[in-house]
């Protein structure tokens, strides 16, 4: 397996500590070797970009140039927010002039088209749902029902992201499938969740989070899986002011995909962070325990079915 | 209902500097309406993102520039993602917003007011620092109350740092603030 440049994102220090803890342990679990960039700083963002392009894809570069002394396959992110800017980045500076104004406003200059990836990418192309099956046969998730929920900007705009479908994207539901997740067709994976505006319009976030919650609910959810630190606050810390917004309580987990293969491969809890979750996990997990348990009693009695009129004979 | 006459206000060189900055061709939208269909924001948008295209067209742009749209538009992509004619709609509601910051327009002013903080955070520590940004957010503002419900919530759960995370290169990245406003002027 290749090595890859790890660019992990502000929030990863912060409010997504447990994506950030768990993504680096279920790399570590699955062999995906992780070099972190060196003294690497904010990709700027959705606030850069608002400002101004070249601006924006400055601050990404910045990053990439420190990158490239890592001779690594490729950068990777955890972040949708960042693998955009990293992604919208190196597609601009494909053009020459652009690329030359960048490098203008940088101490390192980008020299190298160096690709950039989600870890999500990484995990469903470079390791595959087949080889994580394969590892834990027994399928440790089994019962559970999750709602996959990728946001807006992994997979959009295609010819940048390059990677899975734009309107129903699959590398999430593949992976929780292969550990056995009953994973649901949730017909909201890529709307947007109200985004960065819960700070100074949390009413567009209490709203679009809201509907999301719903459709998860309506079909029968035990939990909502997401891969993005934004998306994953906005459901899950704003869950409360998304009830009130849509008069109706919601009690809905919300993991990082992350942490639910953690879980899985057994990876210690202080690295799976599920006591950071806002909504309590227990919710999801009692219900898938009690869908296993209940899966193992109807065997038992099959079992015993089949062997009680043989008994008789006898 | 407002009333505009696109032939007395129409500004051609907003039409040819929208088009410039963008990089794309505003006259190739035909008005079919996909981008506002699967625009999620439409509900707090004064001006739907499908006659924002249109009022591009018209040379609208006292209208545009002074629009709440252009601040609340996400960059979900889903406009560009599904345009039939293949023009990259967010990236022209970033220009709008991009014009309107540099002809003073703001028509949300926390929203503009959150990413100035966010990005004045950037310059000064090389990352973002989640908890200064939020306190200067409200001291600007003057909205305390803004989300003192989610206190209880996140604080115990000791993720929110209450100093910021320092890197190396930080004049590094003020740099690259202080090349780009010198470039600007
Ligand atoms: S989807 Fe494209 S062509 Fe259709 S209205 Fe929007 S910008 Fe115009
Ligand atoms: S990018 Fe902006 S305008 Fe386009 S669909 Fe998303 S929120 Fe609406």
């Amino acid at each position: 397996m290749s090595t890859y440049a790890y660019y992990p994102g502000c929030s990863g220090l912060g409010t997504s500590q447990e994506y950030e803890s768990s993504t680096r342990a279920v790399c570590r679990a699955l062999g995906v070797k992780l070099i972190d960039i060196p003294d690497w700083s904010c990709c700027g963002s959705t606030p850069a970009h608002t400002v101004d392009h070249l601006l924006s894809s400055a601050l990404a570069a910045r990053n990439l140039a420190l990158a490239e002394d890592l001779d690594a396959a490729a950068v990777i992110t955890p972040c949708p927010s960042c693998l955009t800017n990293l992604k919208v980045a190196v597609h601009r500076m494909s053009d020459r002039e652009f690329r030359m104004q960048v490098n203008k406003l940088l101490d390192k200059p980008v020299d190298r088209s160096t690709p950039v990836k989600s870890v999500l990418q990484v995990l469903a192309e470079d390791v595959g749902p087949e080889a994580v099956a394969e590892m834990l046969p027994h399928k440790p998730l089994a019962g559970l029902k999750l709602a996959p929920y990728y946001g807006c900007i992994m997979n959009r705009p295609p010819e940048v992201m390059q990677f899975d479908d734009h309107e129903n994207p699959m590398a999430m539901d593949n992976l929780m499938a292969a550990l056995g997740a009953e994973v649901l067709p949730f017909p909201l994976k890529v709307e947007c969740c109200g985004a960065s505006y819960g700070v100074a319009r949390k009413d567009i976030v209490a709203k679009l989070s809201g509907k999301l919650l719903q459709a998860a609910e309506d079909l029968g959810a035990h939990a909502v899986v997401t891969a993005c630190p934004l998306c994953q606050m906005n459901l899950d810390l704003r869950q409360g002011q998304a009830s009130s917004a849509m008069g109706h309580k919601f009690q809905l987990p919300v993991f990082y995909y992350t942490q639910l293969i953690g879980l899985a491969l057994g990876v210690p809890q202080s690295e799976l962070g599920l006591s950071k979750l806002c909504v309590n996990p227990r919710l999801a997990l009692d219900a898938m325990h009690a869908a296993q348990a209940e899966k193992r009693e109807l065997e038992a009695r099959k079992e015993a079915d089949k062997k009680t009129p043989k008994a008789k004979a006898a | 209902m407002e009333v505009v006459d696109i032939h007395a206000s129409c500004d051609h060189e907003f039409i040819a500097k929208v088009e410039e900055e963008s990089e794309q061709k505003v006259r190739l939208c035909y008005q079919c309406g996909n981008c506002t269909a699967g625009c999620p924001y439409t509900f707090v948008y004064d001006i739907p993102v499908s006659q924002v295209m249109r009022l591009v067209q018209a040379g609208q742009k006292e209208r545009l520039l002074s629009c709440k749209s252009i601040w609340l538009c996400a960059t979900c992509e889903s406009c560009t993602t599904r345009c039939p004619n293949e023009i990259d709609v967010a990236r022209i509601m970033d220009v709008l917003r991009h014009m309107a910051r540099r002809e003073g327009y703001v028509a949300e002013k926390n929203v503009k007011m959150f990413w100035d903080t966010f990005l004045d955070s950037v310059e000064k520590h090389g990352r973002v620092f989640e908890m200064g940004l939020l306190a200067t957010y409200v001291a600007k503002t003057g909205r305390f109350w803004t989300d003192m419900e989610l206190g209880p919530k996140i604080l115990p759960k000791g993720k929110l740092s209450f100093k910021p995370h320092e890197i190396q290169g930080k004049d590094k990245v003020a740099e690259i603030f202080k090349r780009f406003r010198e470039m600007q002027q």
